[in-house]
């Protein structure tokens, strides 16, 4: 009997060659590229005098710099404009589908991909960006590589690498009311730790993990790379196909019912044998909330922020760092800790259903005063059909800022900044130091409907008090 | 003066050392994503650290004097984690590093170091601290690495360090540039291609 995961199954469909000392050549099915990442690639492509060898299997879109106010051409900033021609300039010279502002499908390029039914069960996905891990939730080996990879990729459609250990996290029971699959990976990434795994991928498994929806599942499998895992994965199955099917670029007629086929058989074999296995249940996971530097420094909603000195040894001074950093005394709760931004958005946490179910907190109630908070939806199609809903419209008259697609202020290489000291509730994904555009900003990370009940209330809240009333 | 980038094998680095202390430190510190607005990466040298360094007014360990012309960094727990920017290595290699030392480093920041000829060699977390005493106490003394030897000394002392295999051979071989082996492979990657059923419509998994 097969003993095989997804990933080793995965994997050597795309082995091109075994490279001297242990590395591999492997193929890249689908290379996802973006404006920050790839203008330096094309150089050293075009002073090499290479061409792109597989241009059908590269896809372009503009997410990172994009103000998000105003996106009339030029933009405000000519440092931006200039990255966006420059992408636009080479994928029109290579023969690479760009989708930019006003295609109806550009947005951040791990939202607008999955939705385009571009990534699926069985690919390799690579793109300049470290969230590609996202893709996973399709059941792909999907991985951010750096510049000199992105131009590797650009010539020969594949790459070096070396294949990762697996590391099966297998999660039982369901979340509960008011918690959400952003919870579930901040308490994976706590329990694991930010560097737990390097060296693996995540195979995300279990009841708890099969009751999510594809776009949980994508923000489960965004975050891997918070715990150190290039790539996390979740097997593919009906909710799987369910969201592929009818996508611009999923499989039709015969051809769907093949690939349902192949993407079966993927599936990690039941005798499947892991490099290392844990367990956790969901059902007792809380609201969770980051409070230091590092997403692995998070705490349930009924914590207080650890005393550092109490921490394992090697956790201490980083936490004493991120006490400092963030003004956050130790033994307070995390509840009602002051606010003034919200931001709703990102990769990790800007799909519909994130909006959705931060809407339901926000309807009928006020921004507090003083508060600034924005949505910025992952695409134009998140964006479309959130509008369709009305979703914008019970943003906007709670107060909330309703913006165009882009990364935004997850890293703040557009207008949208963090000013000064400020601390932002953020459903992004990273709170190192600086991240959202200050150098002494800061950030805490949580759900969309934790954000949502946040700027309510001016400050950190269960959102399960919300819920309720 | 600036020095050559790494080129073809790389089995020896001759130079002094700096340490940046503290773990988890990620590439957003390396540098900060408002100067990845750019579309070469021929001014990240200058920024490198950029908001740590301002924060620190020029005491910084990028700023002090006796760290001019310095190519070694000596580091500790899971360095360059976060983003997959390669500006980070590339800024500090811009700056004038070419070998970082530490107890661990993140995955995609290994391989982007490795993809520009910069060795980055680990040790256990005592060696580490021992190597780090050493470099703060003596700022002016010359390391010699060799990577054959795997091992990085001053005039006294010895310090062991560990490489993977694979990096170990294509730094040693000067093979670290990927692009003219992955190449080499045209007819095997079109192989590839003809197996992989959602490249051919499906057709052969029936």
């Amino acid at each position: 009997m097969s003993s095989e995961t997804l990933y080793d199954k995965v994997w050597n469909f795309h082995q091109v060659k075994e490279l001297p000392g242990g590395s591999t050549q492997l193929f890249v099915g689908l290379h996802l590229i973006h404006e920050v990442t790839s203008p330096q690639a094309f150089s050293a492509l075009n002073e090499k005098k290479l061409e792109v060898k597989y241009p059908n299997l590269t896809v372009a879109t503009v997410d990172h710099i994009v103000p998000t106010s105003n996106q009339q051409r030029p933009f405000g900033d000519p440092l931006a404009e200039e990255m966006l021609a420059t992408l636009e300039k080479n994928c029109k010279s290579h023969g690479i589908k760009f989708h930019g502002i006003g295609s109806n499908s550009q947005g951040v390029v791990h939202v607008m991909a999955p939705e385009l039914g571009l990534t699926q069960p069985g690919m390799t996905v690579a793109c300049g960006d470290s969230h590609t891990s996202t893709h996973g939730a399709f059941g792909a080996i999907a991985f951010g590589i750096g510049t000199s990879q992105v131009r590797d990729v650009l010539a020969s459609q594949s790459l070096a690498m070396k294949k990762l250990k697996v590391r099966r996290i297998w999660v039982d029971g369901s979340l509960q009311k008011g918690v959400y699959a952003k919870d579930l990976i901040l308490h994976i990434i706590r329990l694991l730790g930010v560097k737990g795994g390097v060296g693996f991928a995540y195979e995300f498994a279990g009841p708890a993990i099969e009751k999510l929806s594809m776009e949980g599942r994508m923000t489960i499998c965004n975050m891997a790379i918070e715990g150190g895992a290039r790539c996390g994965y979740i097997n593919p199955d009906e909710t799987t196909f369910e969201y592929l099917k009818e996508k611009e670029y999923s499989p039709k007629g015969q051809e769907w019912e093949n690939a349902i086929k192949w993407w079966k058989s993927l599936v990690s074999d039941s005798e499947a044998k892991f490099d290392d296995e844990i367990q956790l249940d969901a059902s007792s996971i809380e609201p969770t909330v980051t409070w230091g530097i590092t997403p692995g420094q998070g705490i349930s909603i009924k914590e207080k922020i650890p005393n550092p000195e109490m921490l394992p040894k090697n956790e201490q001074q980083i936490a004493k760092d991120a006490c400092k950093y963030m003004n956050l005394e130790p033994n307070e709760p995390i509840e009602g800790t002051s606010i003034d931004v919200c931001f709703i958005g990102s990769c990790t946490n800007g799909r519909l259903s994130d909006l959705q179910e931060a809407s339901k907190i926000v309807k009928g109630r006020r921004v507090a005063t003083g508060i600034r908070a924005f949505v910025v939806p992952g695409s134009q199609k998140v964006a479309k059909e959130a509008k369709q809903k009305g979703i914008d419209k019970i943003f906007l008259s709670a107060g909330f800022e309703w913006r165009e697609p882009g990364c935004s202020m997850c890293l703040a290489m557009n207008p949208d900044k963090l000013e000064g000291r400020q601390i932002s509730a953020s459903s992004s994904n990273r709170n190192f130091k600086g991240r959202q555009g200050s150098a002494n900003g800061r950030t805490l990370l949580m759900s969309p409907a934790m954000v949502a009940a946040a700027a309510i209330n001016g400050k950190v809240t269960d959102v399960r008090k919300l819920l309720q009333e | 003066m600036q020095q050559e980038f790494p080129q073809g094998e790389i089995k020896e680095i001759m130079g002094r050392s700096f340490i940046i202390k503290g773990d988890d430190i990620d590439t957003d510190r390396i540098i900060p994503a408002r100067f990845l607005k750019c579309v070469s990466f021929s001014a990240l040298g200058e920024q490198v650290f950029a908001d740590d360094r301002k924060e620190l007014k020029g005491n910084h360990p990028f700023d002090l004097d006796q760290n001019k012309g310095a190519n070694i960094l000596v580091v500790n727990d899971n360095f360059g984690c976060g983003s997959s920017r390669e500006h980070a290595p590339q800024a500090l290699m811009r700056w004038g590093i070419r070998l970082i030392v530490g107890e661990s480093f993140a995955e995609i920041f290994f391989g982007n170091c490795l993809a520009i000829g910069i060795p980055c060699m680990t040790s256990s977390k005592e060696e580490i601290h021992k190597l780090q005493n050493l470099v703060n106490q003596y700022p002016n003394q010359v390391w010699n690495f060799n990577l054959k030897e795997l091992s990085i000394s001053n005039q006294k002392e010895s310090f062991r360090l560990n490489l993977e295999e694979g990096a170990f051979k294509m730094l040693y071989s000067g093979k670290w540039d990927a692009t003219s082996q992955l190449l080499d492979e045209e007819e095997r990657i079109k192989n590839t291609v003809n197996k992989l059923p959602y490249l051919n419509n499906f057709k052969q998994e029936v």
